[in-house]
C-alpha cells in the first residue's frame, strides 16, 4: 500500500498537469479563433480562383504557358504539410500514416517520389526514413504571412517549370470544424479541369467553352500574371487551413487531458481518504484494544 | 432567372458580394466593360477605378484597385486585390488620404517614390469620388 505522502504527492503532480493542459486549451482556443477568422475569410476568394483556373486550363492551349502543361506523371512530389509543434493528438499522425500509405503506392506503380515538407514535426519524421526530401520549411506557423506563401509557391512553380516534378500532391489537415480536422489529398499541379469544387461549369457555359473567349489584355499576358499567383494563394490557404486545424486539434486533445486528469485527481483522492480513514480506524482500534487492556 | 447576373466580389479578406443585379460596368484594364446578361465569355484583369452594378433600379457603386473579373453569360466573378462598398468609405478619411498623398507628390523624390505617391493619390481620389456618390445617392 502506498503511503499517504506519497498519494498527497501524486495528487499534486496531477493537479499541476491539469493546470498546464488547461492553459494550453486556453491559448489554443484563442488562437483557433483567430486563425479561423483567417482561412474563412480567404477561402472564397481561393475557391472562386481554383473555379476560374480550372475552367481556364480547359480552355487555353495547354502549351501556350509552361505552368499550365501537363507531363506524363513520372516523377511525383509530395508537400507533407505538419505542425511544428505536438501535443495536438493526431493531428500529424494522421498526416504522417496517410503520406507514408501515399509514398508506397506511387512506389509500388513504379513512379519517383520525392517528398517536400512544411512543419518541424513531419520533418522529423520522415528525417529518419529512407525517402528523399527535396525541401523543407519550418517554424513558418509561429508568424503566418502572405509572404510564407509567396516564398512556397514560387519554389513549387519554379521547380514545376524546370521539371523536377511532373505532379504535386498537397497532404494537408483541413479544418472542418473546430473540434473536426479531415486529412485532404489534393492534387496541386498540374492544374485539373476538376468539376468537384462546386466551379462545374453549366450545361450551356460548357457549350461555350469550346467558342469564343475574350481576353483583356491578351492571354500570354494575362496567365503570366494569373497562374502564378493562384499558387500562391493556394499556399497561404492550404497553410492557413493547417494552422486553423492545428489549434482546433491541440485544443481538443488539451480538453481531453484536462478531463482525464480531472479523473485521475477524482480516483486518487478517494484512494487516499480510504486509506487515511482505515490508518484511523487502525489507530483506534489500537487506543481501544489497549484501554481494554488495561482493564 | 432570366435577366439578371449574380455578381460576386471577393477579396483575400473576405466574400464581399454577392447578389444578383441587372447590370455591371466594370473598370478593365483597357478600358471599362459593361455587363449585361448573356454576355460572352470574358476574363479581363482590373485597374483602380469604380465597379458599378444596378440592382433594384439604383446604381451602386465600389472601389476596385486590381484584381480579375471573369464574365460568363450570368455571372460575374470579381477578384479584387482590396475592394470596398460605398457605404463602406469614411469620406473624411478619404479626403485626408487625398491630402496626404498630393503632399507626397509635390515633395517628389526618387521617381519609384513619385510614381507610388501618384498611385496612393489615384486610390485616395478613387475612393473619395466613390464615396461622395454614395452619399449624394443617398444610401451612404
Amino acid at each position: 500500500m502506498p503511503s499517504l505522502q506519497s498519494l498527497r504527492r501524486k495528487i499534486a503532480a496531477f493537479k499541476n498537469t491539469q493546470k498546464i493542459t488547461k492553459a494550453m486549451k486556453m491559448v489554443a482556443a484563442a488562437k483557433l479563433k483567430r486563425s479561423q477568422d483567417r482561412i474563412l475569410a480567404a477561402r472564397p476568394y481561393a475557391h472562386k480562383m481554383r473555379g476560374v483556373l480550372s475552367n481556364l486550363s480547359q480552355r487555353v492551349n495547354r502549351t501556350s504557358h509552361p505552368l499550365l502543361q501537363k507531363r506524363e506523371g513520372k516523377k511525383i512530389e509530395i508537400l507533407v504539410v505538419t505542425s511544428d509543434r505536438g501535443l495536438c493528438g493526431g493531428f500529424n499522425g494522421n498526416i504522417v500514416r496517410k503520406s507514408s500509405e501515399f509514398v508506397r503506392q506511387c512506389e509500388a506503380q513504379g513512379l519517383s517520389v520525392n517528398l517536400s515538407l512544411i512543419g518541424r514535426k513531419g520533418r522529423d519524421y520522415f528525417r529518419r526514413r529512407s525517402w528523399p526530401i527535396r525541401q523543407e520549411w519550418t517554424g513558418i506557423f509561429d508568424k503566418l504571412t502572405f509572404e510564407h506563401a509567396i516564398d512556397i509557391g514560387g519554389d513549387l512553380t519554379e521547380n514545376f517549370v524546370k521539371g523536377t516534378f511532373d505532379e504535386l500532391y498537397v497532404v494537408y489537415n483541413e479544418f472542418k470544424s473546430a473540434i473536426q480536422q479531415r486529412v485532404i489529398v489534393e492534387k496541386l499541379f498540374p492544374i485539373d479541369a476538376a468539376a468537384e469544387f462546386g466551379a462545374a461549369p453549366t450545361a450551356t457555359e460548357q457549350s461555350a467553352v469550346g467558342g469564343s473567349y475574350l481576353y483583356e489584355p491578351d492571354e500570354g499576358e494575362l496567365l503570366n500574371v494569373l497562374v502564378p499567383k493562384h499558387f500562391q494563394i493556394q499556399a497561404y490557404r492550404i497553410l492557413l487551413e493547417s494552422a486553423a486545424a492545428e489549434h482546433g486539434a491541440r485544443m481538443a486533445a488539451m480538453d481531453g487531458a484536462t478531463r482525464n486528469a480531472g479523473q485521475l485527481i477524482k480516483k486518487v483522492t478517494l484512494y487516499y481518504n480510504k486509506t487515511r480513514q482505515a490508518a484511523i480506524t487502525k489507530e483506534l482500534m489500537d487506543i481501544v484494544g489497549g484501554a481494554e487492556a488495561l482493564k | 432567372m432570366a435577366g439578371k447576373i449574380l455578381l460576386e466580389v471577393v477579396t483575400p479578406e473576405k466574400m464581399l458580394l454577392s447578389q444578383e443585379v441587372d447590370e455591371v460596368i466594370a473598370p478593365g484594364s483597357e478600358g471599362e466593360f459593361g455587363v449585361l446578361p448573356g454576355h460572352c465569355h470574358l476574363l479581363s484583369s482590373l485597374r483602380i477605378g469604380e465597379l458599378r452594378y444596378k440592382a433594384q433600379d439604383a446604381w451602386r457603386y465600389m472601389s476596385i484597385l486590381w484584381g480579375y473579373a471573369e464574365v460568363t453569360p450570368s455571372k460575374v466573378t470579381v477578384m479584387a486585390e482590396i475592394a470596398e462598398k460605398a457605404e463602406d468609405i469614411d469620406v473624411g478619411r478619404a479626403q485626408q488620404a487625398v491630402e496626404k498623398a498630393e503632399q507626397r507628390l509635390q515633395a517628389g523624390g526618387l521617381p519609384s517614390e513619385v510614381k507610388e505617391a501618384q498611385i496612393s493619390l489615384e486610390k485616395a481620389r478613387l475612393r473619395k469620388r466613390i464615396a461622395d456618390r454614395a452619399k449624394k445617392s443617398g444610401h451612404a
